[in-house]
């Protein structure tokens, strides 16, 4: 079986990287939106006590 | 299909694409997952921010498909036996075996420690043993020595909406336990309604089912046991804080209808299905496909109402 510079192969090997690309992509930003909203969490009572002082 | 139509398959198509990875996760039980926890955690009197909700929810569905993972590397053997499972990643040599287990390892690892620090503790411990229960005590132990083997299996597709709600409230109630049981008690005659219509190869596997080693009229009279249960279930849930009035009038339709159609499946013989290419048990299949998503639509429905004063009992 010849080797094309466009084997069916090839095509599924870019499907798993792209694939992982983004699956990788939006782990990173969860945990990035994850972060933000503990963050803000622990620092929104404290926000607010200053608030009223 | 034979050993060797499997190794040509795995010649001809070369390496796995993302779909066949994917396809490891059991995505269509990732969707029932998915949408009971998502409910478990809609309904609970605790509200939750939406990224950390989003993310406990994505985390459960995670580790619900790597304990499918695992599931597929534990049964490769049985998989390549059933005509209905043959064209799965690892039977059809897009996946090796290995890889599967890796994969479901380390998304199980992954889900439970992401769920407890995206949520809290008995969130992070429930999802991890509905992973142990699924895998170990149903796949590994008990799918192939009892025939009540899909009421273990329906346990574990059962915890995802109790680990929503301890998601949100950080805890166990009998509201949440009401909604396991509803899906536990559930998965029985959905599947053995299945059964009854659908020529199965589980005898060839090794696979102990109700319709092979008790007989299909056992099966009916085990449809229509666990039919009462599962009313008894629904409207106890609907008495709960979760519940209210739109629920109940649902819940009151839904289960007279569901007993009606185990009544018809208990009733007919083999000879009466045969001549009407089981119209009852079909018909019972199908209803129960409606019968879990209005359920929990309509404890979505009674939640979505409190807001304005409406829902639940007042």
């Amino acid at each position: 079986m010849a080797i094309k510079a466009e084997h069916e192969l090839h095509k599924r090997r870019f499907s798993r990287n792209v694939g992982l690309g983004l699956v990788l992509v939006g782990f990173v930003a969860l945990v990035y939106g994850l972060t933000v909203a503990k963050v803000g969490e622990i620092y929104q009572p404290e926000a607010t006590t200053e608030a009223t002082k | 299909m034979s050993d060797a139509s499997i190794q040509t398959s795995k010649t001809e198509t070369g390496e796995a694409g993302f779909g066949d990875y994917f396809a490891l996760l059991k995505p269509r039980v990732m969707s029932l997952v998915v949408f009971t926890a998502l409910v478990g955690l809609l309904v609970a009197p605790v509200s939750v921010n939406p990224i950390v909700g989003l993310a406990s929810i994505l985390f459960i569905a995670v580790g619900g498909g790597a304990s499918g993972a695992l599931n597929m590397w534990w049964d490769a053997d049985i998989d390549r036996k059933m005509k209905r499972t043959q064209s799965r990643p690892i039977p059809s040599g897009k996946v090796e075996e290995g890889e599967a287990f890796a994969i479901g390892i380390a998304l199980s690892v992954m889900a439970v420690v992401m769920l407890g620090l995206a949520s809290n503790f008995m969130a992070a411990a429930l999802l991890a043993f509905t992973i142990f229960f699924y895998v170990v005590i149903y796949t590994m132990w008990l799918k192939r020595w009892t025939p009540q083997n899909i009421v273990i299996g329906g346990a574990a597709g059962a915890f995802p909406p109790m680990i929503g709600w301890a998601v949100a409230t950080g805890g166990i109630s009998i509201e949440s336990v009401l909604m396991f049981a509803l899906t536990f008690a559930w998965t029985p005659p959905h599947f053995w309604a299945l059964a009854l219509f659908t020529k199965g190869d589980y005898a060839n596997a090794g696979v102990p089912m109700l319709t092979v080693t008790h007989g299909r009229k056992t099966t009916r009279a085990h449809i229509l046991g666990y039919t009462f249960a599962l009313a008894a279930v629904a409207i106890a849930l609907g008495l709960t804080s979760v519940g209210g009035p739109t629920y109940m009038v649902i819940a009151l339709v839904l289960n007279a209808m569901f007993i009606k159609g185990a009544w018809d499946v208990f009733r007919r013989t083999d000879e009466d299905s045969e001549a009407d290419t089981h119209k009852a048990e079909r018909g019972l299949f199908k209803l129960s496909l409606a019968y879990l998503f209005l359920h929990y639509g309509a404890l979505l429905i009674e939640a979505s109402l409190k807001p304005f004063g409406l829902g639940g009992w007042g």
